[in-house]
């Protein structure tokens, strides 16, 4: 679906690293999606639903990282993020955290992109034995990015894909289902949990209301001295 | 006389990545000069240094540089990209660049930038984190140091200052006109439209889309401020070319230079980042229209710089390059000419600025004497005449 064919209509914007085709990661990711979009809908509120692969986008992660700028294909992924109501964010596990890929996208997002954005994490690992790694990982990451993680993160190993776990009444599907209700209300909320604090400025909001000159040079010498 | 068109450098020492030959600092100091001089000699406006203090440069120091070039060329402006407005002592920027304006009679210019890594501010005393405050407060410093004698200060980065005058006095009681250099920082752009001084874009490096943005809002606060018209709001901005008479053999000559400069080596092919950024590798042709392009999204601007030594280039090649760049500067010239909508204004020059400030003017502030208050060069009391004639 285009971003304008609605304009009423609340943005999830999907980020996943998996790496191959299709990957359990994007499998993991679709079942988040398409719950969230339900439980969204189920409030009478109409929903977008955007994928962002990270896959295609490694070569411009890398140059972004070099150069200092994106490419046109991954500056387009990075203004869904920005203009998104909420994010599903799902990584597979490399080396016990989330991959290098999962963590470049995150990395070269200014500051204050994610501030009071409501996130839903997903992790999927070949074991079980990764299952902490949303909490212990993954967690910290969005919590150092302002943004509001939902309670329940959903890791998913092999085994949970298979059919008991995924189907309906699988214990994978009701931990997605849980997730996706605490997204959506979120995300569907008719009032933002985090008004309390202002969202950082971003480079954006200053190109379009500058800060007037006198305020800058206030700005300057506010402080005690620093000589 | 139209646009300015000139040469920038950050003075970096950079291995040449086909040969591996490294030039000693003092091969690349003398090549700086080597170049100055000839941007002089193809006909060229401008030839700005940048400013750094650390390894792998040698930019430090850049009004000695600039004072030895003036000193063996004739009309070339000598300008800076970027003096570092947020580490320097403002107070040795304003005496320094009035010693040079004297030096040169006027050559000069100064282009203000936070340009630095964040090691570099501790060195001096600052906080990286308070670039944008150190700009601020410094350039505002700055601009009272050269338009006031008798300065009471007090300020949160330096030490108060009560009654200083600096001196020199800016030649004929005009300071050098300043540009402001930002990538990225639109409280840059208000900062140049809040005073009507100059706004740069390095646009290098980056997509245009950033000197777009950053020029249009520099050009809407300009007018905001009074200024002038939008039109009006003085624009510059950088460049960066490698052209050979046949378009492949700059592509071929350029490409390891490319692939292994420090800046962006290693990363985007060289065919991506011609298309994403202003860099242009190929034909005189080529650079004439990708340059006469730059235009359609920042409007008629003043001044043109381009970065030619660089990437570990040889001495050889870049007076090459600078060779090439004049030969293509009349058609440059006379194409933005016919271009320029009426009414754009020249960039500003030290004959420009005296003419509008009503002429020159005298404002330094001579020893007085504590007894009378008076001065010996008061000729116009009969006291000060008395005494020059031995009178008294």
């Amino acid at each position: 679906m285009g971003l304008n064919t609605l304009d009423h209509a609340k943005r999830i914007v999907v980020v996943s690293a998996g790496l191959s085709v299709p990957s359990s990661t994007r499998l993991l990711a679709d079942m988040l999606a398409e719950a969230s979009e339900r439980a969204v809908e189920a409030r009478g509120v109409e929903v977008e639903v955007q994928h962002v692969e990270l896959r295609g986008l490694a070569h411009a992660l890398t140059d972004n990282l070099l150069t200092g700028f994106p490419s046109q294909e991954l500056a387009a992924a990075i203004d869904a993020v920005r203009h998104a109501d909420g994010v599903i964010a799902v990584t597979p596990v490399f080396s016990a955290s989330y991959s290098g890929l999962f963590k470049t996208f995150f990395d070269v997002l200014e500051l204050g992109v994610l501030d009071a954005k409501p996130v839903l994490l997903g992790a999927t690992a070949g074991t079980a034995r990764h299952s902490l790694v949303i909490d212990h990982a993954l967690r910290p990451l969005f919590a150092y990015l302002h943004a509001i993680v939902v309670p329940t993160g959903v890791f998913a190993a092999t085994e949970d894909f298979a059919a008991t776990g995924a189907g309906a009444g699988g214990d994978l599907h009701k931990r997605v289902e849980r997730a996706a209700g605490e997204f959506a209300g979120l995300v569907a909320g008719a009032t933002s949990v985090a008004t309390a604090a202002a969202p950082r400025r971003l480079v954006e909001d200053e190109f379009e209301h500058p800060t007037d000159f006198a305020d800058l040079l206030k700005r300057a010498s506010d402080g005690p001295p620093e000589y | 006389m139209g646009m300015q068109f000139g040469i920038f450098t950050v003075g970096d020492v950079t291995t040449d990545p086909t040969t591996g030959a490294t030039p000693t600092e003092h091969e690349r100091i003398k090549a700086t000069v080597e170049i100055a001089k000839k941007a002089e000699e193809v006909g060229l406006d401008v030839f700005a240094t940048g400013e750094h203090h650390n390894p792998p440069f040698i930019a430090s120091n850049p009004t000695a540089t600039l004072a030895y070039i003036g000193a063996q060329t004739e009309n070339i402006i000598l300008s800076t990209s970027t003096t570092l407005i947020t580490t320097t002592d403002p107070v040795l920027i304003a005496e320094d660049y009035a010693k040079l304006q004297h030096l040169t009679d006027g050559r000069v210019d100064l282009m203000m930038g936070r340009g630095n890594t964040g090691p570099v501010y501790p060195w001096f005393g600052k906080d990286i984190r308070q670039g944008i405050n150190l700009a601020i407060e410094n350039y505002a410093l700055l601009r009272q140091l050269w338009t006031e004698t008798n300065v009471d200060w007090k300020g949160r980065f330096r030490t108060p200052l009560q009654g200083y005058t600096s001196t020199p006095r800016p030649l004929d009681g005009v300071a050098p006109f300043v540009w402001h250099g930002s990538i990225r920082s639109p409280e840059i752009a208000e900062q140049a439209a809040f005073y009507g001084d100059g706004f740069f874009h390095n646009h290098i490096f980056w997509p245009a889309s950033h000197s777009e943005q950053m020029v249009r809002l520099y050009r809407q606060r300009f007018a905001h401020y009074g200024h002038g018209t939008e039109e009006q709001a003085i624009v510059g901005l950088g460049g960066q070319f490698f052209m050979r008479k046949n378009s492949q053999d700059a592509v071929n000559e350029f490409r390891p230079y490319f692939d292994n400069a420090p800046v962006y080596g290693h990363g985007p092919s060289l065919e991506d980042f011609t298309e994403a950024t202003p860099l242009t590798v190929g034909s005189p042709q080529q650079v004439i229209e990708r340059t006469l392009s730059f235009r359609e999204y920042v409007g008629d601007y003043q001044r043109q710089l381009f970065l030619l030594d660089h990437a570990g280039l040889p001495l050889k090649t870049v007076l090459e390059q600078l060779d090439l760049y004049g030969e293509i500067l009349p058609t440059l010239r006379s194409e933005f000419e016919k271009l320029r909508a009426p009414g754009v204004p020249d960039a500003p020059t030290h004959a420009s600025l005296m003419q509008k400030a009503g002429g020159p003017k005298d404002t330094a502030v001579y020893g007085a004497d504590d007894a009378t208050g008076t001065t010996d060069r008061r000729l116009d009391d009969p006291d000060v005449t008395k005494a020059l004639e031995g009178e008294l």
